[in-house]
């Protein structure tokens, strides 16, 4: 925006001098690199798309399992960045606020998820929460069937969110002025309201930020699932791979291009709602 | 609303930032908390808004004890140092927060958003962000929030810090006629003495969590409680003198010995403006050479040089400064008009001691 606007003012052949030019050869790397990574297998997706027919296409998209699957996959991804925005503004709050033996190593255990292979991940949860695990022998017989159900899936995609909106929070928070706090308090304002209208509001566009990458995370999620969900509700990604082993590939490529089109919907409009979140700071 | 301390302590584990401390704000002053960085003044300003338990003492507010009254309920007004504006609200928002809480009806809080607004000079600007308003205009918008629900006590904390010289020149100006016209209990930190001086009505001085002395300006500058008083207010000359035959004595200067023995010590201190100079180097009693002439606007700063080596600082008017044609490097002569016998902290000073008579007898030729 910047750098357009200054050539407009000068003109050809008398650019704005800067300490550090190069715009034209950043944005054609960054554009040459996107488009390896990024463009050129989604084209190709949707070239192997285009070669079916519409009737087949929406057969392959819409029939009563790949719906099946939509909805669970966009069900349990969507609950799980809530649980993640929750929990996760929740510990953000508790590890920038208060000083505690164990907070570092309780800081670098947040990051746990992403290091850890998400297969890894899924089978560990897994056994956990078997009818035999740690856990499932308390919950199984409390009737809260985690593994190898509905719930399960939940349970493994809150598990590889969970940093997303912790670490989005965290340098916001700790931006966060003791002053405004005693500033409302002073006006007399309770601990709740002053939470409420003048701390939650400053968080939000972060919290979403988190929420959206937590959401984009959960509904590619595929490793750890697969160890963790019942069998006959599957996730998207699931039934792709199912697609693929019966060599449909057309049928794959189906339900990804409908994964793509809604998740690209799903995100404008959490990013539209983090815009207006943070309409205070244009 | 008067405001009152008695004995008020501040101990932050082993150290007391707030030490025994009483003073009394009446009905409708404006009071400056004067002092060095650390000096305990806005701990002090922090106790009276509740932010901070005093470790000992009561702090009373029209004669009733408030030590257990929490923030939300004192009723006061607080700007902070870095206004702490509430960056998601919009102006009108900022303002109307604590009549929300007050539960003011929607139609009194507009009227009253508004007439903040217009009392001070941010008409139209209701519906801006913070971050889209000045350094001076935020200042602004923090002393309308504080005072919208007419709170009985206006605490301010640095509040002309942050802002450039010209725009902290405005708000000190602003600063009295608003409280002429509202006439609110105000009581304002600050580290300038300058600031202290021209805006408020008495000034209480604090340094090391102690308090010094509490005055008016005029007094505080005349009548100087200590030495840490009269070195901290405006501008001083200090001077380690020797007892050495019946005189105290610095290199070339000498000044009258009052009492004390042959042999101690004694400081003594001046003011710049009590330092004069002439061009002729034979009228005043002692010769220096003029070292740097530092332009201060009206007053000119001159830095005397004894040939000795002391540096003796003055303060003369700009026309008097061309009325006696001084130019740097020159050799003049000077005298002390006046001059204080600076004690150690805590004990009382004598009265400004006129030297005229003396240099008389001196046989200088007047």
């Amino acid at each position: 925006m910047k750098a357009r606007r200054a050539q407009n003012q000068h003109g050809r052949g008398a650019r704005a001098r800067r300490v550090l030019p190069g715009f034209g050869l950043t944005l054609g790397v960054t554009l040459g690199y996107l488009g390896v990574l990024v463009l050129l297998p989604l084209g190709a997706l949707f070239l192997k798309a285009s070669g079916m027919s519409w009737a087949e296409f929406t057969q392959a998209a819409t029939n009563e399992r790949a719906l099946a699957s939509y909805r669970v996959t966009f069900g349990s991804a969507w609950l799980a960045a809530g649980i993640n925005a929750v929990m996760g503004t929740w510990m953000a709050w508790v590890l920038v606020r208060y000083r505690f033996p164990g907070r570092r190593l309780l800081d670098a255990l947040v990051d746990f998820p992403f290091a850890l292979p998400t297969a890894v991940g899924g089978l560990t949860l897994a056994n956990l929460f078997a009818s035999k695990g740690w856990l499932g022998r308390w919950l199984e017989p409390m009737g809260l069937k985690v593994a190898y159900a509905p719930a399960g899936i939940v349970v493994a995609l809150v598990f590889i969110g969970l940093p997303f909106v912790v670490r989005s929070l965290q340098p916001v928070l700790e931006d966060i002025d003791r002053e405004v706090e005693e500033a409302a308090a002073t006006l007399g304002a309770g601990r709740l309201r002053t939470f409420a209208q003048v701390i939650f509001p400053v968080l939000l566009p972060s919290i979403l930020t988190g929420f959206s990458l937590a959401l984009a995370r959960a509904i590619g999620e595929y490793g750890s699932v697969i160890f963790i969900a019942p069998k006959g509700s599957e996730i998207a990604s699931q039934l792709i791979w199912y697609r693929l082993e019966e060599y449909d590939y057309a049928g794959a490529m189906a339900i990804a291009v409908v994964m793509l089109a809604a998740s690209f919907v799903l995100l404008a409009g959490v990013n539209m709602a983090e815009r207006w979140a943070s309409r205070f700071q244009r | 609303m008067s405001i009152e301390l008695r004995d008020v302590s501040k101990r932050f584990g082993p150290v007391a930032a707030v030490d025994r401390v009483s003073f009394k704000v009446d009905d409708g002053e404006l009071v400056a908390l004067l002092g060095p960085s650390g000096g305990g003044k806005t701990t002090v300003l922090r106790m009276i808004a509740g932010l901070e338990d005093p470790t000992a003492g009561d702090i009373l507010v029209r004669g009733e004890r408030v030590n257990d009254v929490p923030v939300q309920r004192r009723n006061i007004g607080f700007v902070f140092q870095g206004y702490a504006l509430f960056k998601t609200m919009s102006v009108a928002d900022n303002i109307a927060f604590g009549l929300k809480i007050k539960k003011w009806p929607a139609g009194d809080r507009a009227a009253r958003v508004e007439e903040l607004l217009r009392l001070f000079g941010l008409e139209g600007l209701g519906r801006r962000f913070p971050h889209q308003l000045s350094g001076g205009q935020r200042q602004r918008v923090a002393i309308a929030r504080a005072l919208a629900p007419r709170p009985s006590v206006l605490l301010l904390d640095e509040p002309f810090g942050a802002v450039d010289a010209k725009i902290r020149q405005e708000l000190r100006d602003w600063l009295v006629r608003m409280h002429d016209e509202l006439s609110v209990t105000t009581v304002f930190v600050t580290h300038d003495q300058e600031e202290a001086m021209e805006v408020a009505s008495r000034i209480v001085i604090f340094s090391r969590g102690r308090l010094e002395q509490v005055g008016r300006p005029r007094v505080v500058y005349e009548e100087p409680a200590n030495e840490f008083v009269a070195r901290f207010i405006g501008v001083l000359n200090v001077l380690e003198l020797r007892v050495e035959g019946g005189v105290a004595r610095l290199d070339e200067l000498t000044f009258p010995a009052h009492g004390v023995p042959e042999g101690q010590g004694l400081r003594i201190g001046f003011r710049p403006y009590a330092v004069q100079v002439s061009r002729n180097p034979r009228e005043h009693r002692y010769r220096a050479t003029l070292r740097h002439v530092y332009f201060l606007g009206v007053l000119m700063r001159l830095e005397l040089e004894t040939p000795s080596g002391l540096v003796v600082r003055s303060r003369i008017t700009k026309d008097e400064f061309t009325r006696l044609g001084l130019a740097e490097g020159d050799v003049v002569s000077f005298q002390v008009r006046e001059y204080r016998v600076l004690a150690r902290d805590g004990e009382p000073l004598g009265p400004e001691v006129s030297a005229m008579h003396h240099a008389g007898t001196l046989g200088e030729g007047i």
